[in-house]
Order: C-alpha cells, then structure tokens, then sequence
C-alpha cells in the first residue's frame, strides 16, 4: 500500500489489518506518554484546500503522536490563493522534502492526481476529495463500530481485544442524510461492504445520487420504516450539507423542519432501535436538524469516541504508509 | 525477535545445540537466578518479548510461582510490543506492530526482567528499553535471554544467559518452542561454513 486514496481500492485483509494496527496505536494513547518516536526525522505535509478543523488537527495530532514534523498549508493566505496550480504547489512540497502529503481538496480526484501524476514521491493520504471519499473517516466508523458491536453477529469473535481480526460480517448499518453530497457515505458504503456489513442508506429522492443501483447497498426513503423493520445494529446520520446546495436548503427539500421530521434522527425514533444499536455522526453536526440534542447526548452516540478512533486510525494509516522501507514494495500492508 | 532471516523448514544444516531438556534445564536454573539475584519474587515483574520471548516468561513464570508460591504469575507477566521503536524500521518492509500487555500490577517501582529467546545485537532490547521508558519508571531492568550468540552492535549485557553460543556473524540460530512452533523445544544452529556457500 503506497497511498490511501479510496476505501474501494482496500482489500478485506487490508481493511482488517488497518484496523488492527489502529488498536495497537489506541493502547499507546491512553499511557501518560503517548509519543512514539517510530516517524522521527519524517515530515507530514497537511495539504488542505478545503475548511476544516477536526480532519486537520486529528492527522496533526496522529503524525506528531508518532514524532514526524507537520507543516500546515491551507490554501488560504498561501500561494494558491494568487492562482498557483495543484501541480506546481506538489512540486514545492516534493522540493521541501515531504514523505507524506495529507490532501483534502473540494474537487473529486485531486488527491489521485497528486499521488498518480509523478510530481511527488511522497505517500498521498485522501482527507476528503470533493464528494468522492474520505478513507480515514470510513476506517474509523469502522473500527468504532467493531469495538462496539464485535461479537454481536455471526462470524465476529468474542469481545475481547476490541474485536481485533475480526471484520463486521453481518453487522446492520443504516446511513441516513445527505447522500447525495456525502463522501463519507460512499467511502463507507465500499468500506462496510469489503468488510461484510449490510448498508441501507436512507434520504430523502433529492439527496439520493444518480446511479446508486450500482453501489453495494440498499436504499430506502423511509428512515421509521427502516429503523423499525431492519433493526440495524448502527445508525449513521449524515450532516445536511448546506454549503454545497447551491440554491439553500430549498434547492433540496422544502423547509429544514420538514427535514428533521422525516429524516432527522430524535428521542422517538432512537426509542425504536434494537438495545445495542449505537448512534454515530461524522461531524460537525447541525443539532436540531439531522440529530436532536437528546439523540446526540444519549449514551448510545458514540460520537465523541469516534474523534478520539480517528486519531489512532490515522496513526495506523501514516505508520503503514511511512515507516516501512517504500523501495520494499509490494508486500502487505 | 528474530534472530536473523527465517530459515527454510527443513535446513538439512541445522545442527541441535539445546534440546528439551537442556532448554528446560536452563529455563530452570535462569528462574533461580533471577529469585536469588532479587533476593525473593517482591516486586519483580517479567516482560517477554515477542514473539517467543513472551512464551519463555510465561515459563519463567511458572517456575518463579513453584520457587515461591507468593509470586502471582498471572499478574505479573506482560509481552512488550518493540516494533514502533525499533532502529531499522525504514531498511525493511513495514512490519505489523504487535500487542503491548502490561502486568496487572504495573511496572512502576518494580524489577522488570525483560525475556527474549535470543540475543544478538542488541539493538532490540535497546528498542525494549527505550519503550519501557516511555510506559513508566522500573527500580531495575533485567535481561535474560535463552542463547546469548555474540555479535553485539550495542554496549548491552545479559544479566540471566541460558547457553552462551559462540557463533560466526553469518550462521543463524533458531529457536523452537512448542506453544509457539509446534514441535519440540530445540535451538539449532544452522549455516555453518564448513566449505559451503549454499546454506548462507
């Protein structure tokens, strides 16, 4: 594994053997020191065309747990707000010496083009392209989930260990939202299918993409029918993603109280849910309009817990990418 | 670790240094050693090394509970994981990081002896030490190893040696236990250059 640009280019071992290695990081981050020193003298270059916090400060966090040097760039008030191409900023990171590249861009393939085009040897990360995928945020769902849910189905073991060696065979999810504009959507789709899971995205006709019949999951536009009828053992809520509606929220659906009706996840509904299912959001979450408050303070979200999964899974993604030898290609991960 | 490349299963060269017995034998008198040196079982804690390391301290383990009954060999045998430590990790194919278990009791004031099947050049216990460091403060950190083959790049020492085997840079030993192997507890070494290449 040379970049992790997509979930879909994972095999089931792979994924397995990602989330394993982010166990082993998660037992290091509740000691007293928590650096390892495994990436010393390496330098993570966080790429970022795009806002945002979480995705940034986590992979920040995860490449200095790991002691590499980071250097922020966001494209705000760099050269590439004077117009300077995605190629040419590549080959100043490649001039400055950087091992990693962690992108997030708003158009789908940027990072693909970056690892593939051979103006960097640098491993390339995808932290969000566009609304094609978003690979460490699928990792970590996942590996939330298998702590949580391994040994309820068929096919996990016993849990013991965070369900380490286990995939999610069997398991139930439901994703529900914003599909449409949702790279975690898909990256998880492919992710949770790889993996064994059964996918049901729930949204309303608008928010579904055109061509979904080809994705490896079902869909549904009845989000109390499928929490009452399939049981799933995950609930996925999707943030409404306003900024890239272009009409306002109009565009998509007639009023954000309608919305929430619908398609927002409250009290009521959590209510109908299996004993064990848990309730997971991405972030930031819009509070009131895909989540109520009492839904995302209940003991059955785990969205807390997945900020601090996403840290030990991006240090398992940046220790696969980057402390073995590169010129040794070709074994597994 | 491994104490060089793996050998193929059936190296017609390997010669048997140790069997059962002796490795028995020598795990035996290294769990005497390890009491007499600590002057009784307070405090000490056992720390293998993966992935044989760990099964020899469970062994000690038991030996130290049968010297004296007062020693919890439940509580106080851990595995420490190197892997994220180690000196050498941008020279070979990334490796999988393993389990760290700590024992129940911690390792804060306490004697650690840190188990490793064989010891070479050093440089993986001075991963061990520096993870160790990282996790907390021992009274003291021992070393026992069951072969001590020479060869170190390192200045570090063996405080408990099960055979001391002289050995050229190029043979290679290798240690079989049964929990781990599958097959009778051995040490062989192998690739000996009597007028051959072939074995290297």
């Amino acid at each position: 594994m040379k970049h992790l640009l997509s979930t879909a280019d994972l095999s089931r071992d792979e994924a397995v053997g990602l989330l394993d290695t982010a166990a082993r990081m998660a037992a290091t981050q509740s000691r007293e020191i928590k650096k390892l020193p495994t990436l010393r003298g390496r330098t993570v270059v966080n790429l970022f065309f795009e806002d945002s916090t979480r995705t940034r400060i986590s992979f920040e966090t995860a490449a200095k747990r790991l002691s590499a040097d980071v250097i922020n760039f966001s494209a705000k008030g760099s050269s590439v707000s004077k117009g300077e191409s995605l190629k040419d900023t590549a080959l100043t990171l490649h001039a400055m010496g950087a091992d990693a590249v962690v992108v997030r861009h708003w158009a789908s393939g940027a990072p693909y083009q970056l690892a593939h085009a051979g103006w960097l040897d640098a491993a390339v990360l995808n932290a969000g392209d566009g609304t094609h995928m978003h690979p460490t945020q699928a990792l970590l769902d996942a590996y939330t989930m298998r702590r949580h849910l391994a040994g309820r189905a068929q096919g996990l073991r016993s849990p013991h260990d965070d369900g380490v060696g286990a995939d999610l065979t069997g398991l139930r999810v439901a994703i529900v939202g914003d599909v449409l504009h949702s790279r975690v959507a898909r990256a998880n789709v492919a992710l949770l299918h790889t993996l064994g899971a059964e996918v049901t995205l729930v949204a309303p006709p608008t928010l579904v993409p055109v061509g979904v019949e080809a994705w490896p999951c079902r869909t549904s536009y009845d989000l109390d029918a499928t929490l009452v009828d399939w049981q799933p053992d995950a609930v996925m809520m999707l943030r409404v993603q306003r900024e890239r509606m272009s009409g306002g929220a109009g565009a998509f659906f007639p009023s954000p109280l309608e919305y929430a009706r619908y398609y927002g996840l409250d009290a009521r509904r959590l209510a109908t849910l299996p004993e064990h299912a848990i309730v997971m959001h991405p972030g930031p979450m819009n509070r009131g309009l895909e989540i109520s408050a009492e839904a995302a303070d209940s003991d059955r979200a785990v969205i807390v817990e997945q900020v601090a999964n996403g840290i030990a899974v991006r240090m398992a993604a940046l220790y696969l990418l980057m402390a073995g030898d590169r010129s040794a290609e070709g074994n597994d991960l | 670790m491994s104490p060089g490349p793996a050998l193929p299963e059936d190296d017609p060269d390997g010669t048997t240094v140790l069997s059962a017995s002796d490795v028995a034998r020598a795990l035996t008198r290294i769990a005497h050693e390890i009491v007499e040196r600590a002057r009784g079982v307070d405090d000490l804690v056992l720390l293998g090394i993966p992935t044989r390391g760990v099964t020899l301290a469970h062994r000690l383990a038991a030996r130290l509970a049968q010297i004296d009954p007062a020693f919890d060999a439940e509580a106080c045998v851990g595995e420490l994981d190197v892997t994220m430590y180690r000196d050498d990790l941008r020279r070979q194919p990334t490796r999988a990081v393993g389990v760290t278990r700590l024992p129940a009791v911690g390792i804060e004031n306490r004697t650690v002896v840190l188990v490793d099947d064989v010891l070479f050049s050093g440089r993986t216990i001075r991963a061990a030490l520096d993870a160790l460091g990282d996790i907390g403060r021992p009274r003291a950190v021992r070393l026992a190893c069951l072969v001590d083959r020479g060869h170190r790049e390192v200045p570090i020492r063996p405080d408990f040696v099960g055979k001391n085997l002289p050995t050229a840079q190029s043979e290679r030993v290798r240690v079989r236990l049964e929990e781990v192997d599958g097959v009778a507890d051995s040490v062989e070494i192998a690739g000996r250059a009597e007028g051959d290449g072939s074995a290297r």
